[in-house]
């Protein structure tokens, strides 16, 4: 009864309001909140200056997410992402100690390198089938390891290359930082991908029902090896962007965007078990994440207030519209 | 003997992890500078027994086929609390240690009930808990300090009758106090259930979600236990992110190589057990073979991966493709 209803209400709305996803609409909601909290706090909140520059530091963990989500809407997770990130980082800046053609090459090794631990972690969930979740934080390991025995422990002397630099904080079109524009085309990219493309339809098919993409012909275990493949290149590519904005490569520089990526997905209404999701939504997700660790940081919280709030905001919003069907029968 | 045959039929994987611990630790003991006796087998003890109760912590959870990725952290916060509380007299001792573990409880039970009642996916729910039992550890030690009651410290990191580990001892004492009596219970027994079959588990009338409830609280329990000892061996209180990460990936690798599924249902605390201690001494016998210490977090990566694929042999038995989609 109350289904029918419900249904005719959404009936009689305007036509682009029933094509809306309710969580990308709460969502966005919550971005409006939080921008109208925050120019409480600050009056230079809702400046366009202050605005971009909240925008510049969501496209690094924007790139980031573009690659969760792909994952994510297969029903898999990444959680290589943290090592993933310092290696692509790590690795540019070591290519870039090699002359000029080593600078010349620094962007794409560092994305080589994310896109080789991408499809180790995709073989052994696709070919060897093993839960996602475990070869990926074998794969993390793995990369950690790796890293740890390249720097000898401590961070790594090498500088980022001035073109790093460039594209993670100059600016080629007026006021408009490259690393935004980075994160539109890569977006871009994706939207295409997911919505046009075979390859993407087969995603959504694997996330939906695996064994039923299979039986329609889909060669569903290259589609999910490619992409891990691309999922680990794009956490790299996001090393490498964070990498030109501190100028260096760091350690732990990826345990922070491990979380963030899992939750601006998932808070962007992209269904954690595959199969459902909008990248418009992730977009959401990620300008959401970015604005409340700024409110925090701007409220000057301490570290551990800021991961106590952030937990909680995740616990709480998932609850509102996260929420798996109950299982009867 | 076909009695015999099913018994060893169900515990193959803790079997084989018996196996491979023991193997591990021949080649270890037999590359010690010192050989075998009983303070090097304490020491390897000590250091084995905290990964086992965190093991134990994750192998409640695995087997309800969810996952507890907040599992180190809970550890670092107990460990962190322990740091404060476990102070002073006997009396004031016993509290301390009783709010520790109370706490340890808690945080696994709201785990439990956001991903049971909240309805929420576990890696995603716990992830996010995970960051709020960091964030209070933060709270409590901002920078590493505290202290412990040495006496009880000293009891329970030395060793019974000369040779015996006290903290062995201890792991002893808590899987028959906590782990026999679970899962011989009926709740227990919904546990693994519900990891086999969600619905036809519901469907018999197991009371899934209590025993599921009750898997996570005590796997926060274990994690809380976890948390004391370490408190035991360091005398101090230290809210390291990276160390609460390494546990919880540790504690997965040593469930995996234990013998429990991932996918639930299947395994035996017992088995994450000398699943954790192979694990342990794995990474140890880098050391007795003089390798430089940077390679340990690459080759226990590298150990981790293998001992993961090993799952992927189950592909031999597929007689039919579909099955590869589970």
């Amino acid at each position: 009864m109350t289904d029918m209803t419900s249904v005719r209400f959404v009936d009689r709305m305007p036509k682009f309001m029933r094509r809306l996803d309710p969580a990308v609409t709460t969502a966005f909601a919550c971005i409006l909140l939080l921008l109208i909290v925050g120019s409480f706090y600050s009056t230079s909140f809702l400046s366009p200056e202050y605005l971009l520059q909240q925008l510049k530091v969501a496209s690094f963990l924007g790139v980031i997410a573009t690659g969760m989500m792909l994952v994510v809407l297969m029903g898999q997770i990444d959680l290589s992402v943290p090592w993933v990130v310092s290696t692509g980082a790590m690795m540019a800046c070591a290519a870039a100690a090699y002359g000029p053609i080593g600078a010349a090459l620094a962007i794409p090794f560092g994305v080589l390198c994310g896109v080789l631990i991408g499809l180790v972690s995709g073989f052994g969930v696709a070919y060897l089938r093993i839960p996602s979740m475990i070869v990926t934080l074998a794969t993390n390991a793995v990369a950690q390891g790796l890293m740890v025995v390249y720097t000898g422990g401590f961070s790594p002397q090498d500088s980022a290359t001035p073109a790093m630099r460039w594209l993670a904080t100059g600016a080629l079109i007026p006021a408009v930082p490259n690393a935004v524009v980075v994160w539109a085309l890569i977006g871009a990219a994706m939207v295409f991908i997911l919505t046009r493309t075979t390859f993407g339809r087969s995603v959504y098919a694997i996330g939906n029902r695996e064994r039923a993409a299979y039986l329609s012909g889909i060669d569903t275990r290259r589609v999910v090896l490619i992409a891990f493949a691309v999922a680990g290149g794009l956490s790299a590519f996001g090393g490498v962007l964070l990498a030109g904005y501190a100028s260096k490569a760091a350690q732990s520089m990826g345990d922070a965007y491990l979380l963030p990526a899992i939750a601006a997905v998932v808070l962007g209404g992209t269904s954690i078990l595959g199969g459902r999701g909008s990248y418009l939504g992730t977009v959401a997700g990620v300008i959401l994440i970015t604005l409340l660790q700024s409110i925090l940081s701007v409220m000057q919280m301490p570290e551990a207030g800021r991961q106590i709030t952030y937990g909680i905001v995740i616990v709480a919003m998932l609850l509102l519209y996260g929420r798996t069907p109950a299982s009867r029968g | 003997m076909s009695e015999w045959r099913y018994w060893f039929a169900e515990q193959r994987g803790t079997l084989l992890a018996l196996g491979i611990f023991i193997l591990m630790f021949i080649v270890y003991t037999a590359n010690h500078p010192a050989g075998f006796n009983a303070n090097v087998v304490q020491t390897a003890s000590n250091k084995g027994v905290l990964l086992a109760f965190i093991a134990m912590a994750q192998t409640l959870v695995v087997i309800t086929a969810g996952i507890d990725l907040s599992v180190g952290m809970i550890f670092l916060l107990t460990n962190c609390l322990a740091s404060w509380i476990v102070v002073g007299n006997p009396f004031e001792t016993t509290l301390g240690v009783v709010g520790v573990l109370v706490v340890g409880a808690l945080c696994g039970a709201l785990n439990g009930a956001i991903v049971i009642y909240g309805r929420l996916q576990p890696i995603v729910a716990t992830i996010a808990t995970g960051a709020v039992y960091f964030g209070l550890a933060l709270l409590l030690r901002p920078t590493p300090g505290g202290s412990v009651n040495e006496d009880l410290a000293d009891a329970l990191t030395s060793k019974l009758f000369g040779f015996m580990p006290a903290s062995l001892m201890a792991l002893i004492v808590i899987v028959l106090v906590v782990w026999v009596p679970f899962s011989r219970s009926v709740y227990g027994r919904a546990a693994y259930a519900s990891g086999s079959s969600e619905v036809a588990a519901y469907m018999s009338g197991m009371p899934i979600k209590r025993g599921k409830f009750l898997a996570y609280t005590l796997g926060g329990l274990l994690a809380a236990i976890g948390g004391l000892f370490l408190t035991f061996f360091t005398y101090t209180g230290d809210a390291a992110y990276a160390s609460g990460n390494a546990y919880t990936l540790f504690s997965i690798a040593a469930v995996v190589l234990g013998g429990v599924s991932l996918y639930g249902g299947k395994g035996s605390a017992i088995g994450a057990i000398f699943g954790a201690f192979a694990f342990r001494t794995i990474g140890d016998l880098l050391f007795v073979f003089d390798f430089d210490a940077l390679w340990q977090p690459l080759f226990q990566g590298v150990v981790l991966l293998l001992a993961v694929s090993l799952g992927a042999f189950a592909l031999f038995r597929v007689r039919n493709r579909l099955e590869w989609f589970g």
